[in-house]
């Protein structure tokens, strides 16, 4: 315990002061900034909007599952353009971006006590490449063909085949460039984010003093860095099969009856590099939500977060582990089967950091004094989501028990309440969490907890009854269950429920959206310092922050960031850059 | 307070959701309950967890919610809680993956006695090839693919002359008997999937994947392909039908051989029901359409 209360220590780790460049107009201030402040909000807008189109998708993709046949414009071609650019663009240009590109961008500087990220420039070219790809993404809707329905997963051969919408237009390519370019902007941040924390941290903030958001952030961060290549070379290459003629990914094929020039390719070595990258990045989107879930908890319950260092170790052990269990998304594709032995121990084993962070989160909960909080309230719905979206995960990973559940309607439901559901959650109570931050008014509280009950109620309906058709058999990417024999009358009705809640919940939406505009004018005023929390961001001279963030003199830290009810303090938090000890916070008996 | 009622609900709900639903697996038409028995395992355990952690959730948020004058304890860590909590987690996941790669071991060994069959797909149909009278299946290659020859059956190798082939039709197979399916496909990515069956794998063009189960009930039973393969992906159905020996051999003793259909005068796919042509005929239509609208 020593090593993470110490109240007196300041170690050495010296800062010296950065030349930041200053602003000279409102263009440089507000569009090319090099604020990672101003960046962090460019990104979280940017990927806000683009969400905004993918869940539009889902509506329609909802639709023809829910009403088949009653639209007569949702064709099989536009519900796999629809299903695709939904996967697509809510992985990586909404989750990836926002939790790195937005709240890494915002938190990270601020929490580790930094005036701004180390590469300015470099930050902020990172936000305009990003815009591009986004921008690239988006031009597929109207170019020729449409948008590629490949499926998010993009397999090859039909990716780049004429059975396929967009495979031989312009789909597939503007979706392979669109990555390729969001690769090249997210590694100008990430290596941003990267080296801020390693190197940009101010005096007394030693890594097992860092909030676990900066953990997660961080994790995750080194992660992409290490698993986007994989997708990087795997678009690039199919690129020059559709492109070029080249055979990585395309063996002999005969196509409606003719012989296709491709020849020797291996259509599963794409599965094996778009996998490598596909299954961590699972956990970059899971380990930032974990980070700053652990944050909310502990602040909103007035405790510290129970057991900081294996919180610590659980989110390195995760992230390492999560690069040696990418073909469990494979168990039926046609690999060597004994790969399935290997693949499912260290799925399985990863199952063990995971439940001590859930356990973890409980305990801090434990002898707690809860505010029951919007950010709380979508903690705790956090935590019922990703328990049971990862508890099913226990099946899929078990690969004899994946054989009849992959490719079915179950690993939907599963990976939407495990990646899709627990993290968005996340995501809405960090902003109302650090909203009061960026723009120094609270949200609407009426609001905020309509917006809750909505979208946590109401995803759990959407998603919990879903496993129920995989398990019938129910196959998933379908655009229609017409002559399906084990589609009984019932199953059906399901199916209808399933939708009327997806508008809800999407209609709860529109709600946030319109809170979050309201409130930068309207909302009540919040100080620096809402919630009584203990690190660095709510420290700050100026709440928003100004550009520098902390005023003439960076802040000292003299301890761990959850020093919350420390017995003989006469506060109920002591934030991180206030000195003095307080005996009975170390070691407790 | 709603939060704690709702928590409670959802376990309450959950669980009675799973025990009174009427959305459950199909009745198993093959010797992989096995794999049914698993996921009864994993329900079991994963959802004693469930209702465990959600509950004390409750429970915490019910007993330690703010009220006036309340402060938290302050308990940075207890090493002797976490290493418990850490021993019976991994316990309950040897729990699963123990039973889980025994029957994994079992549905990678085929038996010696298993029937080899093959299922070609292609966009968006389904053939079968069945062994001769010389009990092999001839080799075959994409690149032999021709109109007279769909399945691209090596056209020299002997083996293959007395293979049978059911193009675009109902495959048979007689009950109680073990089957290897040997699963190729000559365009895309295509996944042989029968519910009732449990079993499922890819097929990938280029190579030859397969699974292997012993039907045990009589029966017809619907074929969906579980792997995207283009816009004609939902209406790629098939039709497997499980006979007792005799229909299997009746049905048999109609089938033509490879040899047969490749004699000259029956030339072209003569064979298939006009329904199946139509369904193929639907992925060219479409295609066709698809072009258009790109130019």
């Amino acid at each position: 315990m020593v090593d993470v209360t110490p109240a007196d220590a300041v170690p050495p780790a010296e800062v010296g002061e950065v030349e930041l460049y200053h602003p000279h107009s409102w263009w440089t201030k507000y569009v090319f900034s090099q604020d990672a402040k101003v960046i962090a909000v460019q990104y979280s807008a940017t990927a806000t909007a683009i969400g905004l189109v993918a869940l539009v998708l889902s509506w329609l993709m909802r639709l023809q599952l829910g009403f088949p046949g009653t639209f007569d414009f949702i064709t099989p071609e536009a519900y796999y353009q629809f299903i695709t650019m939904h996967g697509m663009i809510m992985v990586i240009y909404l989750l990836t971006a926002l939790f790195l590109g937005g709240f890494g961008n915002y938190l990270i500087p601020l929490m580790v006590g930094a005036r701004d990220m180390v590469f300015p420039y470099v930050n902020m070219l990172s936000y305009w490449i990003y815009l591009l790809a986004v921008l690239v993404l988006v031009s597929s809707f109207f170019a020729p063909g449409g948008p590629t329905g490949a499926g998010w997963t993009l397999y090859p051969p039909q990716a780049i085949m004429s059975g396929t919408p967009g495979g031989q237009d312009w789909g597939i390519i503007l979706m392979l460039s669109s990555l390729i370019l969001f690769i090249v902007g997210f590694t100008m941040g990430g290596l941003n984010y990267v080296v801020t924390v390693l190197q940009g941290r101010t005096r007394g903030m030693t890594l097992m003093r860092l909030p676990l958001t900066v953990w997660g952030i961080f994790t995750a961060t080194v992660m992409a860095l290490l698993a986007f290549p994989a997708l990087f070379v795997a678009c690039v290459m199919m690129l020059l099969d559709r492109v070029l003629g080249t055979s990585f990914f395309m063996p002999a094929i005969v196509e409606m009856g003719e012989q296709l020039q491709h020849n020797g390719g291996s259509p599963i070595l794409f599965q094996h590099l778009f996998w490598f990258f596909g299954h961590p990045e699972v956990y970059i989107v899971a380990l930032p939500a974990f980070g700053i879930v652990s944050d909310l908890i502990s602040t909103h319950a007035r405790k510290n977060i129970f057991g900081y260092r294996m919180m610590v170790w659980a989110i390195i052990a995760i992230g390492a582990l999560s690069f040696v269990v990418w073909a469990h998304h494979m168990y039926v594709s046609g690999m060597n089967p004994y790969f399935g032995f290997f693949f499912a121990t260290t799925t399985l084993i990863i199952a063990v950091p995971t439940a001590i962070k859930v356990y973890n989160w409980v305990l801090t909960l434990w002898r707690g004094d809860i505010h029951l909080t919007i950010p709380m309230l979508f903690a705790l719905a956090f935590i019922v989501t990703f328990v049971n979206g990862g508890l099913t995960g226990l099946f899929l990973g078990n690969v004899v028990v994946d054989v009849p559940l992959s490719d079915t309607m179950f690993v939907v439901a599963h990976f939407h309440m495990v990646m899709g559901v627990a993290p968005i959650l996340v995501i809405f109570g960090a902003i109302y969490h650090w909203y009061p931050k960026v723009t120094g008014r609270m949200l609407d509280e009426t609001l905020g907890r309509f917006h809750f009950w909505v979208t946590f109620v109401g995803a759990y309906l959407i998603f919990f009854p879903m496993h129920y058709l995989g398990l019938m058999g129910v196959p998933r990417r379908y655009a229609e269950l017409t002559d399906m024999t084990i589609m009984t009358e019932s199953a059906r009705h399901l199916n209808s429920f399933i939708s009327i809640m997806a508008f809800i919940v999407g209609f709860a939406q529109m709600v946030f959206l319109f809170n979050l505009i309201w409130s930068i004018r309207h909302g009540r005023e919040a100080g620096g310092n809402p919630w009584r929390a203990t690190t660095l961001e709510w420290q700050t001279p100026q709440t928003p922050p100004a550009h520098g963030n902390f005023g003439k003199e960076l802040p000292i830290v003299y301890r761990w960031a959850y020093d919350y009810s420390v017995p003989g303090a006469k506060e109920d938090c002591i934030p991180q850059n206030v000195p003095g000890d307080f005996a009975p916070s170390r070691e407790p008996a | 307070m709603a939060v704690v009622l709702v928590l409670v609900l959802i376990v309450v709900g959950s669980v009675l959701f799973h025990l009174l639903s009427p959305w459950w697996w199909t009745p198993i038409a093959s010797n992989w309950d096995y794999i049914d028995n698993t996921i009864i395992i994993s329900f079991w355990i994963t959802g004693i967890v469930f209702a465990a952690v959600v509950l004390f959730m409750a429970y915490c948020v019910f007993r330690f919610r703010h009220r006036e004058g309340n402060r938290a304890a302050y308990e940075p860590e207890n090493k002797r809680l976490e290493s418990w909590l850490m021993i019976v987690t991994a316990f309950g996941v040897t729990a699963l993956l123990v039973p889980g790669l025994f029957v994994w071991s079992r549905f990678v060994t085929v038996p010696g006695d298993a029937t080899a069959i093959e299922v070609v797909a292609q966009q968006w149909q389904w053939s079968f090839r069945l062994p001769g009278k010389d009990g092999k299946l001839g080799t075959s290659d994409t690149r032999d693919v021709t109109a007279d020859n769909p399945l691209g059956v090596a056209p020299k190798d002997p083996n293959g002359q007395d293979d049978v082939l059911v193009q675009a039709a109902d495959l048979h197979l007689p009950v109680g008997k073990p089957v290897k399916v040997l699963l190729r496909s000559i365009d895309v990515l295509h996944d042989f999937y029968i519910p009732e069956f449990r079993a499922k794998m890819d097929m990938i063009p280029g190579s030859v994947t397969y699974f292997w189960f012993t039907p045990t009930r009589t029966g017809t039973f619907q074929v969906l392909c579980a792997e995207l393969c283009g816009q004609g992906h939902p209406l790629m159905h098939g039709v497997v039908v499980v006979d007792t020996e005799q229909d299997y051999l009746a049905w048999l003793g109609q089938q033509q051989t490879f040899a047969q259909l490749s004699a000259p005068q029956q030339s072209g796919s003569a064979k298939q029901p006009p329904g199946k042509i139509m369904a193929s005929n639907l992925g060219v239509a479409a295609n066709s359409k698809l072009s258009r609208s790109a130019q």
